[in-house]
């Protein structure tokens, strides 16, 4: 596992890797606004920010083997959090280091919450608990705004503030050492900074006592038990960790955006992390990260082809292409599915298994 | 300390109307192997579920080393110190050999999120502990070369072996073995009685169940014999032959 990040290259002059991705990474953005604009920055951070929010469900879904289908709720709340301590609904305009903490803890909260009635179940009956728990997330934030208005309702909460650090704005253009850096640019250091710490986190986790207990619980519950695991409480932690991050990320997700509205955080939602997290490699980290690329980008790049092709093929639009982006979507997955099950980039040790089996 | 290591008293324990086990008593002393016996459905592996935590029994108790064992607690009785393996080996399939064992290692250590997170030098001197112990019983118990391997590819023999590893890594005072021996050849039956041996030989008391009459008639200092749920004989293996009701309840189930 330590090292599953090696390419055969990197072996013999890791620092020039290293310093190589470095590199590329931090050049990234420019090279991103010229071939595409600065649309296409902003898809790239949010491919980053669903990075962070996969791990983060890699932890329980991946590493634990719970199946959560609400993981979006922590996220939700994470937004929220920010929404309503840093915009003019309340005139509370807290700092960043308040905020998300505040947004981390909560969302945990909320993990455990959702963990300590679901402990007993596995498999699909989680699945459905979770589904629900989400949606009930979704519903509250959607109603909440009578008698007193915490949510601001399906209108959503406007003009949130973005993120700044002392007076460094991160949605203005500015000029460093000559350099203008857009505001997506600027976001985009930062998630990237946050992407590298859950990444970090994840591998770790993986290969610790706490990493070996949830993947004993994913494997057989009953020998962890008998092995002496307090599975309540390793669950419980999975459950927590897990939400955390989905907080964090929901915080960044309101500063970037400047809005939010119960319509972001939907079943589909949940359902396209969970399908970053399994389409990349079940629990097998880099296969995650690329899923969560793949699955930002593979839409938006359909909506920004779909029509143009039309126009090209047809002369004119026979399809929405909201709806055709969704069909080539869904193929695309039963696609991957069929001839991949492992994932589109397994671990070594999954990818051998199959590989024996088929033999 | 008492010469006594595990008091089972009146145990019972139903499904329904089915008495998996009435009113079992038997005392196990320490560093002796200790076998249980019984046609198939005699409720074995049921006591051993009692005993563990994984089932509430009904009625009865039991009194480990000086504590009384809380029903619906595995986890706590693994600390006390109880192992077991399962009669239908429960491995973590996708996981490394070495890494089965290593997850014995949980009850005995203790670093948390945090350590694992920031790697603090206590944290890290932790692993390197539970690699290398793991390590270690996995030449205790001759499977170290298949390490890295993940725990489903082992062989059946080296998978009964591994469940062992497993086992011991959680540091018992009593190890319990479900049927160890069974689908075993005789090379394997006679390699896994040297390990036994052997473990007992450390110190660590041992309570088996066994089909092989041989292996249970060779191993174990006394044997307790169950049928239908009762225990219808607790003696040295040469009088159990000789028991009448033992006998009985051999020919009138299927014979081991
Ligand atoms: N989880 C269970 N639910 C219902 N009945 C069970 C369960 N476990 C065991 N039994 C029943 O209890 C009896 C004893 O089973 P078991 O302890 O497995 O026997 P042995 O290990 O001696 O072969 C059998 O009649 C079996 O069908
Ligand atoms: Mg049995």
């Amino acid at each position: 596992m330590s090292n599953m990040f090696k390419m055969p290259g990197m072996q013999k002059y890791p620092v020039v890797g290293l310093i190589l991705v470095a590199v590329t990474l931090a050049a990234l953005p420019f090279l991103v606004a010229m071939t595409g604009g600065q649309a296409w920055v902003r898809i790239l951070n949010f491919a980053i920010l669903y990075i962070f929010l996969a791990l983060g469900l890699n932890i329980v879904v991946g590493m634990a083997g719970l199946l959560d289908l609400g993981y979006i709720a922590f996220y939700a709340v994470g937004a929220y959090v920010w929404a309503l301590l840093a915009s003019p609904h309340f005139g509370l305009h807290l700092p960043f280091w308040v905020i998300l903490p505040i947004g981390a803890a909560l969302a945990c909260c909320f993990g455990v919450l959702l963990g300590s009635p679901t402990l007993k179940l596995r498999g699909d009956y989680l699945a459905i608990v979770t589904l629900g728990f989400g949606e009930i997330i979704r519903i509250f934030l959607n109603n909440l705004n009578a008698p007193f208005n915490l949510t601001n309702g399906a209108q959503g909460i406007t003009r949130i503030d973005p993120l700044t650090i002392g007076d460094f704005s991160f949605s203005a253009q500015s000029s460093l050492f000559g350099i203008d850096f857009s505001g997506p640019m600027k976001y985009y250091y930062v998630l990237l900074l946050l992407a590298i710490f859950v990444i970090i986190v994840n591998v770790r986790l993986h290969d610790s006592r706490i990493g070996r207990a949830w993947q004993a619980i994913r494997e057989d519950e009953v020998a962890a038990k008998a092995a002496g695991i307090n599975t309540r409480n390793v669950k419980l932690l999975a459950f927590a960790m897990g939400a955390s991050f989905g907080g964090i990320a929901g915080g960044m997700f309101s500063a970037m955006q400047g809005f939010v509205s119960p319509e972001s955080f939907s079943l589909l939602e949940s359902i396209m992390v969970l399908a970053m997290v399994v389409l990349g490699g079940m629990g097998h980290i880099p296969g995650v990260i690329l899923g969560a690329v793949l699955l930002t980008a593979l839409p938006e790049a359909l909506r920004y082809g779909v029509e143009p092709l039309q126009h090209m093929a047809f002369g004119r639009q026979l399809i929405d292409p909201e709806a055709l982006r969704m069909l080539v979507f869904g193929l695309a997955l039963v696609l991957v599915m069929r001839f991949r099950p492992a994932g589109l980039w397994p671990s070594p040790e999954r990818r051998r298994e199959l590989a024996e089996k088929e033999a | 300390m008492s010469e006594v290591l595990l008091e089972a008293k009146a145990v019972a324990k139903h499904f329904g109307g089915v008495k998996a086990l009435q009113d079992v008593s038997l005392t196990i002393r320490r560093g002796e192997v200790y076998g249980l016996i019984g046609p198939n459905g005699a409720g074995k592996t049921t006591f051993f579920n009692c005993l563990t935590g994984l089932y509430k029994n009904e009625f009865g108790e039991f009194l480990f080393d000086g504590h009384r064992l809380e029903a619906d607690a595995p986890h706590k009785v693994a600390t006390l110190g109880i192992a077991r393996t399962f009669q239908n080996i429960r491995l973590f399939g996708n996981m490394t050999t070495i890494e089965n064992v290593m997850v014995g290692r949980h009850v005995r250590t203790h670093a948390g999120v945090f350590g694992a997170i920031f790697r603090d030098r206590k944290t890290v001197a932790e692993e390197q502990g539970i690699r290398r112990r793991a390590l270690e019983l996995l030449h205790y118990v001759g499977i170290a070369d298949r390490a890295d391997d993940l725990a489903k590819n082992l062989s059946y023999g080296d998978q009964r072996r591994l469940e062992i590893a497993r086992a011991l890594a959680t540091e018992p005072k009593l190890l319990c073995l479900d049927e160890p021996a069974a689908g075993m050849n005789g090379t394997e039956t006679e390699g896994l009685r040297e390990l036994i041996v052997g473990i007992r030989k450390d110190g660590v008391t041992i309570l088996l169940i066994e089909h092989d009459v041989k292996l249970v008639m060779g191993l174990c200092d006394r044997v307790a014999v169950l049928d239908y749920g009762e225990m219808i004989a607790e003696d040295v293996p040469t009088v159990v032959q000789k028991n009448p009701r033992v006998i009985e309840a051999y020919l009138g189930g299927s014979v081991a």
